[in-house]
């Protein structure tokens, strides 16, 4: 903890520890954002006063926060403090800082607090993935996010932030090009229904290959630090990226953690050996076993992260399983599935789980792709390969919870 | 050859409303009918189309494809008697006035005589509304509150969610669908697809059995429920 921190707030932190340990022991919950809330209400400014004196990288961004924040941890190496539950609003903040006391510090952000946990957290580095549409009943307006974070990028108050932020995705520019010191990088990024209207001006952006701009002149940056093709180049360092985790977008997510680590001052060969060494995160790509199943457990949780896990899937006419929630943590409006290319899962057998597995079933039959609706768990034949299961978020912890290693 | 188009989907998509297209098409090919299915793009001239299809936007895409479609041969089109249903976004957009960006009104097509004004707060969750004695599901998320003009018909009356004002949701024409329900609405209510497509081809349609038809029972069980 911070030197000048008072009485109250070391109060705060104790109380956010002991709350998070009965949240434990009672089994009521993972126990990590009760205790925050705790903290909160005791010391207001209870995260400011815990990060004050670490390092902190923040992370934010529609799809990959966990995987990057993850990536980070783990390139950094050595201990480091995260909210690696995804507990990633002020709550979850306290909670990780307050339980863990390490003197480098990486936390996931949700999108729409990146404003308020840049004030208190006062951050060395703020990584910027991507922004597309998500949990539309929720944060429906994902121009409106780009604003937001512009402003909070502009009003921000330390020149010594560096911001990490993707090149090629129009809406991280638009909210990162306010300040002097954005390292720009240049990473494949597939998913840009989001941004074809110009966040200046609403007029058509025009794609050229990897580059794009709008006749307002918007425009990509045209000095990036980093590029991502065969290999990965940071500031001039060329290093080879050979991940065990699948996806082109988990090789962007890992290029923009080492570049936010290779500005705090991480040897780059050094951290990209433990990246790429990282076999899954909080159970995602994890092979587990259920019933007699193999599983191979993909959270895809909105049409951006459907259409880079679809991507990996392999092009040989196996079954794909596919579940689908709309409770709280998911948005309760699955119309996103209309976003979704669905269309790519032709040539598979779908089996539809999960609340809405009948959404999805409707979905895939418009989109004529071979579907099974699942009202029976025991009747889905068994088979001896690997099945790839995608899910959304609160349908993966389902099947997380209910399958084996 | 029957087309539906879908228009601006960069602009006016932000629900999943390119759905509502595919549904229709679908429905259409499955009974045999000719159905072909295009969208329009920023820099398009309108085509020449059977049923237009509007979805719902953030307000400066809105705004954008309410200047756009002005301009455009659209309005003598549907003047002409084209389809069109248009949802959220879309629905405000044929009216005559609506406000984006805060409390600006802003001119709408004129197609239908109806405003659109800020509403207290965002109206957002399942929405039911009951349709010439069926009912209507879907999901709405949206800031406005709509005031049907004298004359105007309301698309169905609220049973559960806001609509327009909490009595009344979306309007109809002879040849104009509007409703507050995205889900996407045509995809979840076969039977509502299949009154469009029906007047669209003005013809008599066959039943036309498919997991949608669960889809919507199970969705009429949990808002009655």
């Amino acid at each position: 903890m911070g030197k000048s921190s008072s009485v109250r707030d070391q109060v705060a932190s104790a109380a956010v520890r002991t709350v998070n340990r009965l949240s434990r022991m009672t089994g009521k919950g993972s126990g990590t954002v009760v205790g925050g809330r705790v903290g909160i209400k005791i010391a207001p400014d209870l995260v400011s006063s815990l990060a004050r004196g670490r390092t902190v990288i923040l992370v934010s961004g529609t799809n990959g926060k966990t995987t990057t924040t993850s990536m980070t941890v783990a390139g950094w190496g050595g201990p480091v403090t995260t909210n690696e539950t995804g507990a990633n609003m002020p709550a979850g903040h306290v909670a990780a800082l307050a339980e863990s006391k390490e003197d480098h510090v990486a936390l996931e952000v949700d999108e729409a607090w990146l404003a308020h946990t840049l004030a208190s957290t006062r951050p060395s580095v703020v990584v910027l993935l991507n922004l597309s549409r998500d949990q539309l009943d929720r944060a429906n307006e994902v121009r409106h996010l780009a604003e937001r974070w512009r402003k909070a990028l502009e009003a921000y108050q330390d020149d010594d932030l560096v911001v990490v932020a993707n090149a090629n995705d129009p809406l991280v520019v638009y909210a990162g090009e306010v300040r002097a010191n954005t390292v720009w990088c240049d990473v494949p990024t597939s998913w840009l229904a989001d941004a074809l209207s110009c966040p200046k001006c609403t007029l058509a952006i025009s794609h050229v290959g990897s580059a794009w701009h709008c006749s307002c002149g918007f425009a990509k940056p045209l000095q990036v630090t980093t590029t991502l093709g065969d290999e990965l180049v940071v500031d001039g360092t060329s290093v080879t990226l050979d991940l065990s985790m699948p996806g082109e977008f988990n090789r962007s997510n890992a290029a923009m953690a080492l570049t936010a680590l290779h500005s705090v001052n991480v040897n780059l060969e050094v951290a990209v050996r433990r990246v790429n060494a990282i076999q899954s995160v909080v159970g995602r790509f994890s092979v587990r076993r259920w019933r007699g199943h193999v599983l191979r457990l993909l959270l895809a949780k909105n049409p951006s992260g459907f259409a880079a896990m679809m991507a990996t899937l392999p092009d040989d006419g196996s079954d794909v399983w596919v579940a689908i929630n709309a409770r709280v943590a998911d948005g309760h409006d699955p119309s996103w599935l209309y976003d979704v290319p669905f269309e790519m899962l032709r040539g598979h057998r779908v089996y539809c789980f999960g609340d809405r597995r009948l959404d999805l079933a409707t979905r895939l039959d418009y989109a004529e792709v071979d579907f099974v609706v699942v009202d029976n768990d025991e009747l889905v034949p068994t088979s001896k390969e690997t099945i790839s299961l995608l899910a959304n978020y609160t349908a993966f912890s389902d099947w997380l919870a209910r399958s084996e290693p | 050859m029957t087309t539906f188009c879908v228009l601006y989907p960069d602009l006016l998509g932000t629900y999943g409303d390119g759905g509502n297209g595919l549904a229709v098409a679908q429905r259409a090919r499955r009974r045999g009918l000719d159905a072909e299915l295009v969208s329009m793009g920023l820099d398009d001239e309108v085509p020449d189309a059977a049923l237009y299809l509007l979805g719902g936007g953030e307000d400066g895409p809105q705004r954008l494809a309410a200047d756009l479609l002005r301009e455009s041969s659209f309005v003598s089109r549907v003047r002409d008697g084209a389809h069109v249903v248009a949802v959220c976004a879309g629905l405000q957009i044929l009216g005559s006035t609506f406000c984006v960006e805060g409390d600006d009104e802003y001119e709408g097509l004129g197609l239908v005589d109806v405003v659109t004004s800020r509403g207290e707060r965002r109206s957002v969750g399942e929405l039911a509304t009951r349709v010439d004695g069926q009912l209507l599901v879907g999901f709405e998320n949206h800031g406005g509150r709509t005031t049907l003009q004298s004359g105007v018909e309301a698309l169905g009356t609220v049973v559960q969610g806001r609509g327009n004002d909490g009595r009344f949701d979306g309007y109809r024409t002879k040849n104009i669908w509007a409703t507050y329900a995205h889900g996407p609405v045509l995809a979840m209510n076969p039977w509502f697809a299949d009154v469009i497509l029906s007047t669209v081809y003005g013809v008599e349609l066959e039943p036309l059995t498919s997991v949608a038809d669960a889809l919507y029972q199970e969705r009429c069980r949990v808002l009655s429920a």
